[in-house]
Order: C-alpha cells, then structure tokens, then sequence
C-alpha cells in the first residue's frame, strides 16, 4: 500500500505560470460556430450543402455556357438523343434540352426562393407583431391566421392562378398570398417565449421602443427556427410550381420550369425518356439537397442534441 | 372541450365562407358567362339567365350562391352540357375516395411499419434505408414516381397495366404513386416521434420490470409515440387530395381529380369553382375531425384545452 508523506514543497505556493494552465485558451464559441460544428459532422447535410450550390451555379451560367437560346428552335434536329450538338438532346420543336433544363432550374428556383421569402418577411412581421404585443392584437391578428390556415393551400393557388393573367408574377403572388401563416404561427410561437426573457425587460427599461426590441432583439433570437422552417417553404414552393406546371397552370410557353419541362417530357415518355427523366433528375436533386440541409440544420439547432 | 369543438366548428364554417366568396368574386371577374360559348339569341340568352338567375343584382346573386350551398347545390358545368356539377362529384368522387383510401391505407400502414423499425434499429443499417426511402419519397415528385412506374414497371418489364381503371391490378400503380410521399412523411414522423418515446424512464420502468421487448415496444412504445402521428393526417388528407389531380390524369383514371384537371384546361369556370368549394369543405372538415380525435384520445390535451386555448 502506498503511503503519502506530505513535505514541505508540497505546500509551497503555486507559480504564475502553473496558474496559467487553469485558464480557458479556447477561444468562445458562439452560436452560429456552435451550430456549424455540429451541422457539420452531419454527411447528409453536407451532401445537400454541395448539390445546392452547384446547381444554382449551373441555373445561373448553364444557359449562358451553352451556344443555344431557350426559345431558338434548331429546325431538322426534333426529338434528338444527346449529342455533341445538343448536350442534353432537343424536345419536340428542336430547343436545346440543356439550355431549357437550366433556364428552367433558374425559374423554378426563383419562384421557390421568391416565394419563401415573401412568406418569411410577411410571416415574421406579422408574428412578431402578435405575439409582442398580446392581448386583443394577437387575438384579431392569430384569428386571421386561423382562417386562412384552414383553407387549403394548393386550391387556393388553383383558383388564382386559373384567373390571373398566367406568369411568373401571378404564381409567386397566388403562392404567398396564404403561405405566409404557417410562419407567422412559428414566429408568433418563438417570441411569446422570447419576450418573458431577461434581456427585452432590461432593454425595456432603459427606454427602447417596441419596434426596437422586435427587430434588435425578438426576431434575431427566432432566426434558427425560421432559417429551419425556409429551408423546408423553398423546396415546397418549388414543388408547388411543379405541380402546378403539370396540371397546366404554370409558366406560359415559350418559358420553361423543371415542372413544364417534366410535363412536356411526359408527353413523350415512350419514345423519348430523356426528355422526362433529366428535368426530374435535377428537380429531385434540388428538392433533396434542400430537404437534407434543413434536416442538418434542424438536428444542428435542437439543444437536445447539444453535446 | 365542447367549447373548443364548437369554436373549431366555427373557424372551419368561416374558413368555407372565405373560399365561397372569394371564388364569387374570381367567378365574377372573369368575362363571359356561362352561356357565351354557344350562340344563342338574346332572347333565348336572357330566358336563360332569367332561368338561373344571372340578371340579378351581383348582391343578390351572391346571396342565392351561399343558399344554394347550404343545400349543397354547386352550379352547372359549362363544358358537360346539362350536367350539375353536383352530378359530376357524384358520379366520380367515390372513384377518387378508394384511389385515395387505398393510398392512404398503404403509407400509413407501411409507413409506420417503417418508421417503428428504423426507430428500432437506430443507427444501424435498417435505420438508414428506412431514412433513405423516406427522404426520397419526400424528395420526389408523385408524377416523376408515377411516371417512372409506368415507364419501367407497366411498359418495360409489363407486368402491371399502364393506366385504365378496371380491377384491382389497375389499382396498384397509381395507389403506389400517390402513397409514396406520404408513406415517407409517415416514416419521418414516426421515426423521430419513437425515438423520442423510446428515451423516456417509463420505457426503462418497464424494461426494469422485465416485460418483454415486444410487450415494451406495443403497449409502451407504439401507443405513446402515435399520438402525435394523427395530427398530421390532416395535412397528408390534403397531400393525398391533390396529389389525385396528377395522378388520375396520369393513369388516365375517371376520379374528381381528372375532371376537376381537364375543367381547368377548359377553363370551365362553374365546375373549377364548385369543385374547390368541393375539395375545399372536405379537406377543412377532415383537418376538423383530426384535431378533435387528437383532443379526443390524449387526455394531456383534452385537460390543455380545457383551459381555454
């Protein structure tokens, strides 16, 4: 058995430099690193963090790459297989597939990225703004929200859509004019939180206007959850465009979206597969590298995970 | 929670009184009537409008509209000359319901399955594929899933029919397409919603117990961790409902969802705003019985709501 025999160095005081070793090198982690580390162990995520990227570049070069127009119709090569000429084959009037293919990622993202956002910029002001204030505001305010969340998303795109002028515009429009209220509920849910905090009485009580305190402090602090919610709304809308475009109320002709091009391919499944499959391939891909990066994030923002 | 089912009853009736008047006021701002595609005289014209009641003021119109509704009257087809569009949901509703039914029955079915297993197996092999038939099935389009069925399964290696709507077999296809994203949503749900179960001190009480590992997965595990399954069949009612708008045009499939399609390439007005009303008071009233068998059947939120909210 070992014995312990105290000297006298034993009790001498520590030098300066020992002291030192009990001090925190690491530098701070803030929260956005915090999530980073922990979104980035995540592969699927990471997968998703590159497709997205490199498609978006190919929506905003590939068009311009290529030799050929969208709307130009080469008369004599219809329906061609890939070739050197046509990288990606041609349709039924002879229009280049990867010119098309990319100028319709280009629509259907900007419809989906337009979209999202609308809804995230009338969502979290509208949330902000009941769940701050309370009381008969928030009741008339969330009452709206539960009327229009009662009314069946894609219908009442169709009924819009079947009115309006077709185009771009009207989609974009006829998509966020409901689909704003699925994030004003999250919002709302977040800052009714948010504001029982320590932090907004202390910026109360040195005077800070309302206004202030939910744009300084309130709408920051629910950030996590919205980037979450947007990065499911974008491939939704995309989605929602593709739908629409397959049952004839997309995009007019002679533009093109994944979801008008898929339609235009099925036409021509039998004969001509590639047609169908290429646009679906690259719309999967979007929807999907989206889907994984909010999964990563959602699982990156969850506490319950935090090691 | 009568007052919370009555408040609801109430949210779901103005909800359906938004969408009626909305789609008046979209009816309205579209030129021509329902009688501007055949040439008539005006005499005839007008005994006709005078017939149903088109040289009315709009107010009164509007009035007649929301009448007509409360006894579930929708208007005429433009385009299905001499039919109501009561008629038309009449005849191909029920098609659309067991097209519908039956994708419902199999992703709910195979999808909890799923998910159970994979919440089972965390980390493991089985876990993955069932995360990555779900992230798929969420991922791709039901037409790109529909028309690679019918490309590969129906027209390749021939041994389902294509589209038609006849026997069973013909069943098969188009359920698959339109259960699919559902089927993987249900997968995702029940997988994070079990494990979240799994984790609690009750699953360890009664692993502590000694019961059984099927008895802790059935009566402690599957019956804790559905709860909140339910409250996304509303939503995936209405994914499922629209989803039959492609795929019954798809497999060329005689359901609401094909006439309700083709009325818009018509652009047959009546029909597209009787049918939205349609879909619309189904869909709402789904969402309505989902969140009142979830206060129904978790105690936790009959008590909450209870409370007042």
């Amino acid at each position: 058995m070992l014995r312990y025999d105290p000297k006298p160095e034993d009790f001498a005081p520590l030098n300066l430099d020992e002291k030192a070793g009990d001090a925190i090198t690491r530098p701070p982690i803030g929260y956005w690193q915090d999530v980073w580390m922990r979104f980035r162990k995540n592969k699927l995520a990471l997968t998703g963090l590159t497709i997205m990227p490199v498609l978006t570049i190919m929506a905003i070069i590939g068009p311009v790459i290529s030799s050929w127009d969208y709307r130009e119709c080469d008369y004599g090569h219809f329906n061609e297989f890939v070739s050197s000429r046509h990288w990606f084959g041609t349709d039924y009037l002879g229009r280049d597939m990867f010119t098309r293919l990319w100028h319709g990622t280009r629509i259907s993202l900007f419809i989906g990225v337009t979209a999202a956002l609308i809804d995230l910029v009338i969502g979290v002001m509208w949330g902000g703004i009941a769940g701050y204030f309370g009381g008969v505001v928030d009741d008339i305010m969330m009452r709206i929200v539960d009327i229009l969340y009662g009314i069946p998303y894609l219908l009442v795109v169709i009924l819009l859509l079947v009115v309006m002028e077709p185009g771009l515009t009207s989609i974009i429009i006829a998509m966020s004019l409901t689909g704003w209220v699925g994030m004003a509920r999250l919002v709302r849910g977040q800052v009714l939180q948010l504001k029982e905090m320590e932090y907004v009485l202390a910026a109360r009580s040195i005077g800070a206007s309302p206004s202030r305190i939910i744009a300084r402090h309130l709408i920051p602090n629910t950030m996590g959850v919205v980037l979450v919610s947007l990065t499911s709304s974008i491939p939704g809308a995309i989605f929602g465009e593709a739908f629409l475009s397959f049952i004839g109320l997309g995009v007019p002709m002679p533009q093109a979206s994944l979801g008008t091009l898929a339609n235009e391919g099925y036409q021509v499944l039998r004969i001509y597969p590639q047609n169908m499959i290429i646009p679906a391939v690259v719309m999967s891909l979007l929807i999907l590298s989206f889907n994984f990066v909010g999964d990563g994030l959602r699982d990156a923002l969850d506490p319950r995970l935090r090691q | 929670m009568s007052r919370y089912i009555l408040r609801r009853f109430g949210f779901m009736l103005i909800s359906l009184w938004v969408i009626v008047t909305a789609s008046f006021i979209l009816m309205n701002a579209v030129p021509g009537g329902p009688f501007t595609s055949v040439k008539l005289t005006p005499l005839v014209e007008k005994q006709l409008e005078r017939k149903y009641g088109l040289d009315k003021p709009k107010w009164q119109q509007y009035i007649t509209v929301l009448k007509n509704l409360c006894s579930f009257d929708l208007g005429l087809s433009i385009r299905e000359r001499g039919r109501s569009v009561n008629d038309i949901i009449k005849n191909t509703f029920p098609v659309s319901a067991v097209l519908g039914l039956e994708a419902l029955t199999f992703a709910v079915t195979l999808g909890l399955t799923l998910g159970i297993i994979a919440a089972l197996h965390r980390g493991k092999a089985l876990d993955y594929t069932a995360i990555i038939i779900a992230v798929i099935g969420v991922s791709v389009p039901n037409f790109v899933v529909a028309s690679v069925l019918q490309y590969v399964v129906g027209y390749k290696l021939n041994l389902l029919p294509i589209a038609r709507w006849e026997s069973f077999k013909h069943t098969i296809l188009p359920a698959f397409a339109l259960g699919l994203g559902t089927l993987a949503t249900m997968t995702r749900m029940m997988r994070s919603s079990m494990l979240e179960v799994l984790s609690q001190d009750y699953i360890r009480t009664a692993k502590a117990k000694g019961l059984t590992s099927a008895q802790i997965v059935w009566r402690h595990g599957v019956r804790n961790a559905i709860l909140p399954i339910v409250t996304i069949l509303g939503p995936l009612t209405a994914a499922i409902t629209t989803g039959t708008l492609v795929i019954e045009r798809m497999f060329g499939i005689p359901g609401l969802g094909k006439y309700f399609v083709e009325s818009i390439y018509n652009r047959d007005y009546p029909m597209i705003m009787g049918t939205t009303v349609f879909y619309s008071a189904l869909l709402l009233f789904m969402t309505f019985l989902v969140d009142i068998t979830y206060g129904l059947i978790d105690p936790r939120i009959r008590i909450a709501k209870g409370k007042g909210d």
